[in-house]
C-alpha cells in the first residue's frame, strides 16, 4: 500500500523505468521492527520519544525476547507506551515505575523487565523510589528519558531544567539560588553500589541513535546474566514546550543539554571482576 | 567499482513533516512535499535521485515510518548514444 502511494510521487517515475526495482525485500536494509506497532504514536512532531520506543522494540526484536519482556510505563507523556510496544506493559503510578518493576521482577525473575521514565517521573515524584531501587539492585533496566521539562502538563520546571531556561513555573529562567541546580540524578545512581551499568546516551543524531541503541541491548544482555540494575539516560527534546521547531530543538539539545549533560558511561561492569 | 544505490518508502500518512530527517540526511536527498496528508501534515519526499541507503533518515525518525532499501548496480552507467545528438550538424568543407 505504502509503495503505492510513494510511486504516486511523480518525481520517481524515471527510476521505476528501471529493469530491476530496488523496492524488494532482499534490499531492505532498514525497517521498523514488528514489536513497534503500526498504531501512529500522539507524540508531537520530532519527539525523542518515538526514537526511544522504536530503540527498545529494535534491541527486543533483535534479541528475539518478546514473550519475555514486560515494560512499565510512566505518567507523563510516555503514559501510552502500551499502546505502541507489542509486549507485555504495565503502567504505574506517577514515579512508581521502578517499584512495580522491582515487584514484577522480583514475581516473574525469568523475564526481562524494563520501566520507561520522563524526568518528572523519574527525578521528580519518584525520586525515593528510583534511588532505592538503584540502591537494592533490582535487576532491571530503568529507562530515563531526559528533556529538561515537563512534557505532558504544559511545560513546567523540572528538576533537569537547566538553568535560567525558561518554563512555564520558571519564565524569567530557571533561577538556580531559589529553585537549586539541575538534578544530575544518573550521576547520583552512579555512585550506588547496586547499579551495575549506567550510562547516557542522546537521540539527536543518526550516531547518538545508533549508541543509545548499543546500550539498551547491553543492559537487556547484563539482565540476562543477573547482573543487577542497568540505567539509561536518553537525552531527548521536547520541541512543543521548548517552544522550537524539531530541528531547531536538536540543535540546542547539543548545543545547551549536552555541555551540562555530557554523554558517555557513567558506571562500566569490571569485566574482570567477573 | 559498484555503484551502491539506495531509496526510501515513507508511510506519508504517518509522517509528521517534523523534518528531522532532511536534517539528518548527508545527501540533501529529502524536503518537505507541498501537498499534506489527511491529518494535515506536510510531509517528506525524496527530491532528488542520489540517496545512497545509507539509513541516517530512518533511523533520526521519531515515527519509525521509513523504510530504507539498498542495492548494488552492476550494469555500467550508460554513456552518450546517437539517439542523444541532435540530427541537425553541418559540416563546413572549405574550398
Ligand atoms: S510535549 Fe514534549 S515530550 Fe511530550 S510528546 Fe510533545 S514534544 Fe514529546
Ligand atoms: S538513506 Fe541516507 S541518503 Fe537516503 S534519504 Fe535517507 S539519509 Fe538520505
Ligand atoms: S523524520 Fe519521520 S516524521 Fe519526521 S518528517 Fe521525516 S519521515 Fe516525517
Amino acid at each position: 500500500m505504502n509503495e503505492k502511494t510513494m510511486l504516486e510521487e511523480d518525481l520517481r517515475e524515471q527510476e521505476v523505468d528501471q529493469a530491476e526495482c530496488i523496492f524488494c525485500n532482499e534490499n531492505i536494509v532498514y525497517e521498523k521492527p514488528d514489536t513497534l506497532l503500526d498504531t501512529p504514536m500522539h507524540y508531537c512532531p520530532g519527539c525523542g520519544h518515538g526514537v526511544a520506543h522504536r530503540l527498545i522494540a529494535e534491541v527486543i526484536s533483535e534479541l528475539g525476547i518478546q514473550e519475555n519482556t514486560i515494560g512499565v510505563a510512566p505518567v507523563g507523556c510516555a503514559v501510552f507506551a502500551y499502546n505502541y510496544l507489542n509486549i507485555d506493559m504495565q503502567e504505574a503510578a506517577h514515579g512508581r515505575a521502578s517499584a512495580v518493576a522491582t515487584g514484577i521482577k522480583r514475581v516473574m525473575p525469568e523475564k526481562y523487565v524494563f520501566s520507561y521514565q520522563g524526568d518528572g517521573d523519574l527525578a521528580a515524584i519518584g525520586t525515593a523510589e528510583t534511588i532505592h531501587t538503584c540502591n537494592r539492585g533490582e535487576n532491571i533496566l530503568i529507562v530515563f528519558i531526559n528533556n529538561a521539562i515537563y512534557g505532558m502538563t504544559g511545560g513546567q520546571m523540572a528538576p533537569t531544567t537547566l538553568p535560567g531556561m525558561k518554563t512555564t513555573t520558571s519564565p524569567f529562567g530557571r533561577d538556580v539560588l531559589t529553585m537549586g541546580n539541575p538534578l544530575k540524578i544518573t550521576e547520583i545512581v552512579a555512585t550506588l553500589p547496586g547499579v551495575y551499568y549506567c550510562t547516557r546516551t542522546a537521540v539527536n543524531t543518526p550516531a547518538n541513535v545508533r549508541r543509545a541503541k548499543k546500550a539498551i541491548l547491553k543492559s537487556f544482555e547484563y539482565q540476562k546474566l543477573n547482573k543487577g540494575l542497568c540505567f539509561v539516560e536518553i537525552v531527548s527534546d521536547c520541541p512543543s514546550n521548548w517552544k522550537m521547531n524539531p530541528v531547531q530543538a536538536n540543535k540546542w539539545l547539543e548545543e545547551n543539554m549536552l555541555p551540562y549533560y555530557p554523554l558517555g558511561d557513567l558506571k562500566v561492569p569490571n569485566e574482570k571482576e567477573n | 567499482m559498484a555503484k551502491v544505490k539506495g531509496d526510501i518508502l515513507v508511510d506519508i500518512e504517518k509522517c509528521k513533516g517534523c523534518e528531522l530527517c532532511r536534517a539528518a540526511c548527508p545527501q540533501k536527498s529529502l524536503e518537505l512535499s507541498r501537498k499534506i496528508n489527511s491529518k494535515g501534515y506536510h510531509y517528506i519526499v525524496r527530491i532528488e535521485d542520489n540517496c545512497t541507503g545509507c539509513t541516517n533518515c530512518a533511523l533520526v525518525c521519531p515515527e519509525g515510518i521509513i523504510k530504507v532499501y539498498r542495492m548494488t548496480l552492476n550494469k555500467k552507467e550508460p554513456v552518450a548514444t546517437i539517439t542523444n545528438v541532435t540530427n541537425d550538424i553541418t559540416v563546413t568543407v572549405k574550398s
